[in-house]
This record gives structure tokens, C-alpha cells and sequence, in this order.
């Protein structure tokens, strides 16, 4: 029994540059189910980044649909967008973007300040990330205190602290060697085999790419093929 | 955490740019609140002006001298509780440097007019009683280390006794204080008897006169009633009321109240420009940090409302520690015995409306980058990369 989780219908996305029309996506379709752990490759340009913008709910399509468990959100208010992203989005960098002069507890915290958790909770929750990033010993460090993995795994704990249904990662190791990547992918995957976790991730790594349930290809706006793992 | 601490945090990331912003709006309300002090003291002397009181003065110079005889004539005229008459001593304290604010007065009348000037009944009779006895203001004591009983030689440099000396002795009989702490309380006065028999100029004259009225509404028919009555004589006076001779006065000096305010404006200026440009500054630094806020699911009216407080508490802490530093210096001048001086306070009105500085200077400087920030498109400025 599978439910689906996101589901887009006929996507469409212009961009305009001066008075050229980019035209990304013309008609894209996709579901992903719930508890799924998918990676897209493709070439630069093909409109990877933009199509997890749209499923992110930080940019809109042009035409066509994308529901959220049955329930539209191409057509929500930015502030209603923000509510939502909150509540069921984890965004994962590839350039980790942690605020530089807060603590790494701190910058777990941030997410939460947007829910009505008490202080004690939500140091409850900070403590209870950390730990499954395996930075238990590195709450007081500051980002610049530490080293590229460790500050994805902060941003990790980050994007899961609020316990959002869907993990969003834009080249997650794409700044990082490949024993360290293979730490990060390693930990995305337990995340999505053992919590739940639904995954869409971006990469250019093939290896990476091999971490995930399947493999969909893009190219000029659209999927020309899919593995299943 | 809060937002309070993101925003304290945010305004404490760049300390060497922390200390100069401070540092500008410090310096600022410093100036700020001492000059305004300044002013005020100036603008208090017309102020605490009496408006029942009155100067009748000579109508060709208020330098020139009417005769004594004047002085009961004035009191016969209807609507006058009290008249007394003074006379410029040009006293100075053992070197000309040191010159004091020094009048013959007329020791039975004179605090009568004058009442703002607080002493004992027992001081006031003892003054009364001693041909040579002088009071002194707090402010002028405190700067010559004078108390009640010192007995002090003052020379003038305008009279001369019959002798040939220029100075006279007197015993200090009290000193006065003010009945506001912005009263002039740097002034000396003596009995003009003391002063007519032993100089050696023509006697008989006085410099001018005090007139309090018994009802300011009706100032306006005594100054009539006594310039009247020397009209066509070969002393003309000319009776004004005391707020307006201080206000004519005090335009003698110039227009201080506009150099100040255009100081004050420079001031800001300049302020609004190094804050205003430091805060785009540190926003455009954190472009992409704003962005990743924003898709965490912070609102834009949330991001807005926080750097705009980043720039308020900057405003606040750099004006509030520059308002108590001109606390500290206006103290500094009071307390330094310089008698010239007026007395400095900053008064609640200064304090409010540095408030409403600081305030306006967050605003302003804060307004623009809170915008940029609230406006900031989550795409482009994370695609920045
Ligand atoms: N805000 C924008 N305005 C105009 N054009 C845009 C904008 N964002 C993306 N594009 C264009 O849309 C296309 C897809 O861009 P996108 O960033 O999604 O590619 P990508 O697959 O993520 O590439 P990369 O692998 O380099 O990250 C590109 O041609 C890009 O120039
Ligand atoms: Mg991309």
C-alpha cells in the first residue's frame, strides 16, 4: 500500500530573460510516494534546482499542479507557503548555509522557533537531532569551528528537528571528499529507511545517486529515464 | 532563543563595526545633550523670567544712568508692589580675570523684587544690618571658596574710591541659593549706600530698576504710567518687562539657538549616513543567510520586524550611552566652580527628545535594509552561489 506524497500535473515553468522566454519545465508529470528516497541527475541547466524549488514551495510553477498529500499548494499565499514549508519541508544545502555566529545547537533550534514548543522542548529536540547526526560533542561549536561534514550533519539535524515529512537536498556532497560524502549519504538513508523520511535529492554524483531508491534522469525539462534500485 | 537573540547576535557579529557605529551615535547624543542642556540654560533666563516684573531702564542706552530721585517717584505709581534699583559695580575678585556679576542694590527693596533669590530671615537681617555686607550666590561661593563671615576685598574696574584704591571691603552675609535649579545664583550684591558715599564719581545715580507689578495683566498701563512721567525730562526711561529685555539680550549674542540646531543637524546627518550605510552593509552580507530564514518558513514581516530592531537597539545603546556621557560632562561643568557658567540640566524634555532621536535614527537607518530584506527573493539570492 503506497500513498502519494507529492504529485505534479502538467508543470509547467517559464522564466524570462530580457525578452528571451526560458521554458524549463513544458508539461512535466511526477509522483512521489511517501517514504521514497529519490535522486535526479542531469545535466547544468536542465532545471534540476528549479523543479525542488517548486516541490519545496519556494517557487511556484507557471501553469499546472502540484498537490501535497491531495492538497494543492501552486496556488497558496507566500505567507501561507511559509506555514507550510515549516511544517513538512527540510531543506538541505550543498553549502550547508548555517548562520556563522550562532552555536551549532542554535542553529538546530532555528526551525523550531517557529512552532509553539517551550524552550525546554525545544532543547529537548535540539539534543535529540544532534544525536542522531552523531554531534552530540559539538552543540557549542560554531560553524566555522568545523569541518565541512560536520557542518552538513548540523544542517542535517537542522532539517529534521521539526520532524517534517519530506527532506529536500540540493547537492547535499557536493562540496564535500567521498569518504565524507559517504558519511552524509549514509545518514539521508537512514533517515529515510528508518524514520520515514522521504527524500528527493539533486546530485551530479553517480555514487551518490547509488544511495537512493531510484534514480530519475532529467534533461531539457524532462525525465528521459529511471532506474530502480 | 528567540528572535531577540538572532537579532543580538546579529548586531554583535562584527565588532570592530559595532564599536564604530556606537561610537558615532555615542559621540552624537553626547553633543546632542550637552548643547541642548546649553541651550536650555540660555532659554531658561528668559523663562524663568518674571512676568511681573519689570526694567525700567535709560531710554538712550540701558548703560546710562537715571537719578535716584527716580526711584520714589516710580514707587508712587499705581499697580507696583515693590520697586528696588541696581547698579553695575564691575567687582573682580584679587585679578581682573576673575570678574564677578556685582550690584549696589537697594538692600531694603531688593529681595522683594528679586524673590527667586532664597536666603534666611536672620541672613536677610543681617545683610540689611551691615553697611558692608554682601550676599553671594551659591554658584559664585562655590568657585572663590567663599562662606558666610569671610570677610573679602572686591575691586572694581569702573569706580574708584575717594582715596584713590580701587577696592572695598566687605563681610559675606549670606549665601543664597535659587529658588530653581536653573536660578542664577552667580551674582553679588551690596548696599548701594556703601557703594554712593565712598566712590568717587558723581553720586546719586543708579544703572536701572527692578518693578515687580501686582498683576502682569495689567504691565502694560504701569510701563506707561512710569515712562509718562519722565517724558519731555532730561532722562527719558524706557519700561519693558523682563522677559523681553533678557530675549532682546540674548539676540545681542547672536542667533545661538539657530548655531546650535545647525550643529545638531550636521551632527545627525553624519550619523545617518555612517549607521545608515553600515546597515546595508551588514544586510547585503547576509543575503543568503536572510534566504535560507526565509525558506526555513520564517514570514517576511518577521524579517523585516528583526532588522529593523537591530537597528533601533543600535540606535538606543549608542544613544543612550551617549545621552549618560553628556549627563557626566554637564556634571563636570556644574561642578567645576566656573561662576560664568549657567547652570546645566538635562532636563526631561532633552531626555525625550534624544528618545525620539535614537528612535527616528533606527528608523531611518533600518527602514531600507529591513525592507531589501523583507523583500528578498528566496531564488535569486540563494542561486547567488
Ligand atoms: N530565476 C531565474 N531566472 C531566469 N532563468 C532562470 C532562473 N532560475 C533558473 N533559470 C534557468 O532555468 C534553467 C534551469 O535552471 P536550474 O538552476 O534549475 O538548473 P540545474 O539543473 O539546477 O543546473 P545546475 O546543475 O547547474 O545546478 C537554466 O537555464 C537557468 O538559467
Ligand atoms: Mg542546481
Amino acid at each position: 500500500m503506497s500513498e502519494t506524497l507529492f504529485d505534479l500535473k502538467n508543470v509547467r515553468k517559464y522564466f524570462t530573460r530580457g525578452a528571451e522566454e526560458i521554458h524549463v519545465f513544458d508539461g512535466l508529470n511526477l509522483e512521489i510516494e511517501k517514504g521514497d528516497f529519490v535522486a535526479i541527475m542531469g545535466p547544468s541547466g536542465s532545471g534540476k534546482t528549479t523543479l525542488l524549488n517548486m516541490l519545496g514551495g519556494v517557487d511556484q510553477p507557471t501553469d499546472g499542479e502540484i498537490s501535497f498529500s491531495g492538497d494543492r499548494i501552486d496556488n497558496l499565499s507566500e505567507g501561507a507557503l511559509a506555514n507550510w514549508r515549516a511544517t513538512n519541508i527540510g531543506f538541505i544545502f550543498q553549502f550547508y548555509n548555517l548562520m556563522p555566529m550562532l552555536s551549532a545547537a542554535r542553529n538546530v533550534e532555528l526551525p523550531l522557533l517557529l512552532t509553539n514548543l517551550s524552550a525546554k522542548q525545544r532543547k529537548e529536540n535540539v539534543a535529540t537531532a544532534l544525536e542522531l547526526v552523531d554531534l552530540a560533542d559539538r552543540t557549542t561549536h560554531k560553524p566555522r569551528e568545523m569541518s565541512g561534514g560536520q557542518q552538513q550533519r548540523v544542517a542535517i539535524a537542522r532539517a529534521i528537528v521539526s520532524d517534517p515529512k519530506m527532506l529536500l537536498c540540493d547537492e547535499p556532497t557536493g562540496d564535500l571528499d567521498r569518504e565524507t560524502a559517504d558519511e552524509i549519504l549514509s545518514m539521508l538513508q537512514l533517515l529515510n529507511r528508518d524514520f520515514g523520511k522521504t527524500i528527493v535529492m539533486v546530485t551530479h554524483d553517480p555514487l551518490a545517486a547509488k544511495y537512493a531508491k531510484r534514480i530519475l534522469h532529467l534533461d531539457k525539462g524532462n525525465f528521459i529515464s529511471e532506474e530502480v534500485d | 532563543m528567540g528572535d531577540l537573540y538572532l537579532v543580538f547576535k546579529n548586531l554583535t557579529r562584527k565588532k570592530m563595526r559595532l564599536a564604530l557605529t556606537l561610537f558615532a551615535t555615542f559621540i552624537a547624543f553626547m553633543i546632542f545633550g550637552t548643547i541642548s542642556a546649553f541651550q536650555s540654560a540660555l532659554d531658561s533666563g528668559v523663562e524663568l523670567s518674571a512676568d511681573d516684573r519689570l526694567i525700567t531702564v535709560n531710554k538712550i542706552n540701558f548703560t546710562q544712568p537715571l537719578p535716584i530721585a527716580y526711584y520714589n517717584r516710580v514707587r508712587t505709581v499705581d499697580g507696583i508692589v515693590e520697586v528696588t534699583h541696581l547698579n553695575w559695580f564691575g567687582g573682580y575678585y584679587q585679578d581682573p580675570k576673575n570678574f564677578l556679576p556685582m550690584m549696589a542694590v537697594n538692600e531694603n527693596t531688593f529681595l522683594k523684587v528679586y524673590n527667586e533669590l532664597v536666603l534666611t530671615d536672620e541672613e536677610e537681617a543681617a545683610w540689611k544690618g551691615n553697611r558692608q555686607g554682601l550676599i553671594v550666590g551659591e554658584n559664585a561661593a562655590r568657585q572663590y571658596g567663599w562662606k558666610k563671615g569671610d570677610r573679602i576685598p572686591i575691586n572694581s574696574n569702573i569706580f574708584s574710591q575717594k582715596d584713590g584704591t580701587t577696592s572695598w571691603d566687605f563681610t559675606i552675609e549670606a549665601v543664597y541659593t535659587g529658588e530653581q535649579e536653573q536660578t542664577d545664583t552667580s551674582g553679588l550684591y551690596f548696599h548701594y549706600k556703601y557703594f554712593n558715599e565712598t566712590q568717587s564719581f558723581g553720586g546719586n545715580y543708579i544703572g536701572w530698576m527692578g518693578v515687580r507689578t501686582a498683576d502682569p495683566a495689567r504691565n502694560g498701563e504701569v510701563i506707561k504710567a512710569i515712562d509718562d512721567m519722565f517724558v519731555n525730562s532730561p532722562f527719558e526711561t524706557e519700561t519693558v518687562p523682563e522677559k523681553a529685555f533678557n530675549q532682546a539680550f540674548l539676540a545681542q549674542i547672536g542667533n545661538l539657538g539657530l548655531i546650535l540646531s545647525s550643529v545638531i543637524f550636521a551632527a545627525f546627518f553624519i550619523i545617518l549616513v555612517i549607521v545608515g550605510n553600515s546597515m546595508i552593509l551588514a544586510i547585503r552580507e547576509r543575503t543568503s543567510e536572510i534566504a535560507v530564514l526565509k525558506t526555513i518558513g520564517f514570514k517576511s514581516g518577521r524579517i523585516f520586524a528583526m532588522v529593523l530592531s537591530e537597528s533601533i537597539f543600535l540606535a538606543l545603546m549608542g544613544g543612550g550611552l551617549g545621552l549618560l556621557a553628556s549627563f557626566g560632562l554637564i556634571e563636570l561643568f556644574n561642578g567645576s566652580g566656573v561662576a560664568q557658567l549657567p547652570t546645566l540640566v538635562l532636563k526631561p524634555h532633552i531626555i525625550m527628545q534624544s528618545l525620539m532621536f535614537m528612535l527616528l535614527l533606527g528608523g531611518i537607518t533600518g527602514i531600507f535594509p529591513a525592507i531589501t530584506a523583507q523583500r528578498l527573493n528566496i531564488i535569486s539570492a540563494l542561486s547567488r552561489h
